[in-house]
């Protein structure tokens, strides 16, 4: 197979309509007779609902109808929560609150009117009496005691959980030194630019209802959606049109999907939510929240000995898709890219007066790389040696192939060479110089800091044992009559690029131009079962899956074509879209569009074979994959303001075999950039009634272009042994390994002021705090 | 309700309207035009930038009668005669966007940007780009794209709009 497209920065295909404007979001997606939704929210983290009154919303002008949790949650299911773990307690999370609300931003009352602004008057004429309870909002107190929040488990407790493998009090006790940090992983707020929305309409004659939602899992979705509507599957019908970026946060099934398909039922009219941008801060999943204690233990020499790791994890009130699973992947990482023979979590899953936590871009992995890189940093503070000496004394031998790298966390990384994306980032960086110039730096008044991290993260997920909703990806690839070529893949991309990236593996399989490949997604109408892009699987695992369904649509096409051309048992070559053979001395050839067309006019075709031109395949990877890399952040601070600015930001990543280079860096680029915006300037606050402060983006600083460094990058390509292409994933590297190395370097500045460790965001006035504080006396 | 007079990628409408409807809600609800895009209702991010005569402003905190006898551009009006605008081209051949739901405010922005600043540094792409927001590229292709657009105009002048 020639490879034309494939390793090539080839310009995407989806771009045309995205930059004309031309694409469809759900809210440009326009039925007649469409009526308007919007919410009622409570404004209290902890309260009863002593009465609520929407009369007067009724009657307001323009309004259709007023629904609330009496009626709603009769009709509908509660919403589901996909992680299954031995004792978790799994609050009954209805889609309007009845009696009682447990965090702000909770829906209690629905308006429905022939505009959204008559929608949005009618929600202030609803009057609720609150009857205000104490609220639970820090993780590790709500774990001691105190109020409780869901009555009958009598704790706020939803789950424990150890996880581990080795002797961890041995592997402790034989360490020279144990280094102990308590770490605060601060909750964040997802913001994908496009809030969520949906459209509902109702068929009564088909009976049949179809949803528009901005959703990164269309089929997992209708699944649970149907469940919770209690209709035939088969009747609904999710469509995920051009979705405005998810990151974890659309990676769920919402109260106001089900919601809005129920009342396009009950009303018989099509029924659409745009979700606020303060709906989507306060009830939209956020991310991280953890507060965790490490205890390292170390030889004289750096050699790591065991890794404990304890941590509260904030559930929120409720539980969304994910929520209890995401601490289950940062202790399945706890051993980075090291060998650590003893590694032990002590999870406690806590419930608190919040919005639920769930998958943000990285999902429990961005938490064990910094726990891991955070120690690996401490230990070299400890014992006065060069951090990177301490990350190399720890890395494994470079492996691969059949020989897999066993961690104390039970799991096979698939292919590593630690060293190679080290050495390379060093030699970027000129490291040496770096130190050197880090000294001079010091020597004239200057703070200067250099951080590195070296990381692994879990990607294409996964084997389908592993997985809450099926691991594996599946596609279809069908050839035309009139030979263009279109692809339906099951998991569901929403800016990744994979319109391009599969019309790619198509256009070097098949020998087409991409320009004839169309990729179709997000309807489940039109493309079989899938499961999504989440984890980082959309290439690894549906890339795949399309890799086999080419695979299988040229062998039938090989034999269609030399039944054609005759060929008897001679060899059929394929290049450049035409199948030849030698036949009885002659050179024949016939082009894939021929064989498309006879394929459809089915007159000759070998006796065994069945009419059309198409594939399906359904993948089942047999292991994770595990990308990893290098990142080196180079800062300086200003002394006056304590503020951090980025003399260098350089990262080598490693995901295996690449498809699209200028897709990975945009993927790289993304998530190093929201690591940046996780280590220095966002953080979800909620005040001590629970009120959610960061509300809006003007208090929720999601970074912008000026925040941010230029942005160095290489690559290393070590390809896994899990799938054929040799591909592994690349979507959450950036927040994984960025995090760490932009913490590392802020610390590394500040360390001639005795500091070892700081909790994100580090802010300009943290800084500033610990400068002067300083400077007042001896330094 | 109000009348207004608004020209809107140079199609003047007359529109009786309710004097409180947002300028992004007439372009997308009465024109029709949704490639203006809304993503906090507050200008912080920018997803709603559309050029009010040639100023690039935030559609979801202005009025629409605020725009009466205003020349409005939208990324529907960038385009000329099938031919994409330079700072559409940068994006697309520099990756500018992933999920695209920033991008017709960050094009219409960068579209201004150049018009008052030819030749811009990088830092300066920065800080005229301050009042978009982008969740998905880190904005380094952005300011690639931006770059590509400013040479694109440069080597052929004077783009039509």
């Amino acid at each position: 197979m020639a490879e034309k497209y494939v390793g090539k920065s080839v310009k995407r295909t989806e771009d045309p309509r995205l930059i004309q404007g031309l694409a469809h979001y759900v809210d440009d997606i326009k039925l007649p007779d469409t009526a308007h939704a919007a919410f009622l929210r409570s404004i209290y983290a902890h309260a009863h609902i002593k009465s609520l009154d929407v009369g007067a919303a009724r009657r307001a002008p323009g309004v259709l109808a007023v629904f609330t949790g009496l009626e709603a949650s009769g009709a509908i299911g509660p919403v589901p929560c996909a992680a299954a773990l031995p004792g978790l307690k799994v609050p009954d999370y209805r889609v309007l609150a009845t009696n009682k609300v447990c965090f702000v931003g909770q829906p209690i009352a629905v308006v429905v009117a022939e505009n959204k602004y008559a929608a949005r008057d009618a929600v202030d004429l609803i009057q609720v009496e609150y009857e205000e309870l104490p609220v639970v909002l820090n993780e590790e107190k709500a774990a001691q005691g105190g109020p409780v929040i869901h009555e009958k488990f009598g704790t706020n407790i939803a789950y424990t959980l150890t996880a581990g493998e080795g002797d961890i009090e041995a592997a402790l006790k034989s360490a020279d030194k144990i280094v102990k940090q308590k770490i605060l992983h601060r909750r964040l707020a997802p913001v994908a630019m496009e809030p969520r929305g949906v459209l509902a309409r109702y068929y009564p004659g088909e009976q049949e209802l179809t949803l528009w939602t901005s959703t990164q899992i269309p089929h997992l979705a209708r699944t649970q959606i149907a469940i919770m509507l209690g209709m035939p599957e088969n009747k609904l019908r999710l469509i995920a049109p051009e979705v405005g970026g998810g990151f974890g946060s659309k990676l769920n099934v919402y109260a106001e999907e089900a919601l809005m398909g129920w009342i396009s039922m009950e009303l018989d009219r099509p029924v659409k939510w745009i979700e606020t941008r303060r709906e989507n801060m306060q009830a939209t999943i956020h991310g991280r929240g953890q507060t965790g204690y490490i205890e390292v233990g170390c030889k004289k020499d750096g050699t790591i000995t065991g890794l404990r790791y304890n941590v509260y994890a904030d559930m929120g009130a409720y539980f969304q898709l994910l929520t209890p699973a995401i601490p289950t992947l940062t202790g399945l990482m706890l051993s980075g890219c090291y060998k650590i023979p003893a590694i032990q979590m002590n999870a406690t899953g806590v419930f608190t007066n919040k919005v639920a936590t769930d998958a943000y871009r990285g999902a429990g992995r961005p938490e064990a790389t910094y726990v891991v890189e955070r120690a690996m940093d401490l230990v070299a503070a400890e014992l006065g040696l060069d951090a990177v000496a301490v990350r190399r004394k720890n890395f494994p031998a470079p492996f691969g192939g059949d020989k897999p790298f066993k961690t104390a966390t039970g799991l096979f990384y698939d292919s590593g060479d630690y060293e190679l994306t080290l050495k390379k980032a060093l030699d970027m960086a000129n490291y040496p110089k770096l130190r050197e110039d880090q000294k001079r730096a010091r020597n004239e008044g200057r703070i200067v800091g250099i951080g590195v991290s070296t990381y692994v993260e879990i990607c294409a997920i996964g084997p389908s044992a592993a997985a809450p909703a099926g691991g594996w990806e599946s596609a279809t690839v069908r050839i035309e009559p009139t030979a263009k070529v279109t692809i339906l893949t099951g998991c569901s991309p929403h800016g990744q690029g994979q319109e391009t990236s599969f019309a790619q593996l198509a256009g070097d399989h098949l020998g087409v131009n991409i320009n004839d490949v169309t990729v179709i997604h997000g309807d489940t109408a039109i493309v079989q079962y899938g499961i999504g892009t989440f984890g980082s699987r959309g290439t690894a695992v549906g890339g795949t899956a399309v890799y086999m369904a080419l695979e299988k649509l040229n062998e039938k096409a090989t034999k269609l074509a030399a039944h054609i051309l005759e060929a008897g048992s001679a060899p059929v070559t394929f290049q450049d879209g035409k199948f030849s053979a030698q036949v009885k001395g002659e050179n024949k050839s016939i082009t894939i569009q021929e064989v498309a067309l006879a394929a459809h006019l089915a007159r000759n075709l070998p006796p065994d074979m069945e009419p059309g031109l198409s594939a399906t395949s359904f993948f089942e990877p047999k292991n994770f994959t595990f990308p990893f890399g290098s990142h080196i952040a180079v800062v300086e601070i200003d002394r006056d303001t304590g503020e951090i600015h980025f003399q260098r930001y350089i990262a080598v990543d490693d995901c295996g075999k690449v498809i699209n280079p200028l897709l990975v860096h945009g993927q790289v680029h993304g998530g190093i950039v929201q690591a940046i915006g996780q280590a220095l300037y966002e953080e979800v606050v909620y005040d001590d009634q629970g009120q959610l402060v960061s509300g809006t983006l003007m208090d929720y600083a999601v970074p912008r272009a000026e925040m941010v460094p230029w942005m160095e990058l290489d690559r290393t390509e070590t390809p896994s042994p899990v799938n054929p292409m040799g591909v592994k994933g690349v979507g959450e590297a950036g927040t994984i390994g960025a995090t760490p190395a932009v913490v590392s370097a802020v610390i590394d500045a500040l360390s001639p002021f005795g500091v070892r460790h700081m909790d994100m965001p580090i802010k300009p006035e943290d800084v500033w705090r610990i400068i002067n504080k300083k400077s007042a006396g001896a330094a | 309700m109000k009348t207004i007079n608004v020209t809107v990628n140079g199609v003047t409408h007359r529109s009786e309207i309710e004097s409180r409807l947002l300028l992004v809600h007439y372009l997308r609800d009465a024109l029709g035009l949704t490639g203006t895009h809304i993503g906090c209702e507050t200008s912080l991010c920018g997803a709603c930038t559309v050029l009010l005569d040639g100023q690039a402003i935030k559609s979801c905190t202005l009025l629409a009668v605020q725009a009466n006898g205003g020349t409005v551009t939208t990324i529907e009006g960038l385009a000329q005669n099938g031919e994409l605008h330079p700072v559409q081209q940068g994006f697309w051949e520099h990756h500018g966007l992933q999920c695209g739901y920033c991008t017709p405010g960050m094009i219409v922005a960068a579209a201004q940007l150049l018009e008052r600043n030819p030749d811009p540094t990088d830092e300066q792409i920065r800080h005229g780009l301050e009042g978009n927001l982008c969740r998905c590229t880190g904005y380094q292709h952005i300011v690639q794209a931006v770059q590509c657009a400013a040479k694109k105009m440069k080597s052929k002048p004077a783009v039509a709009r």
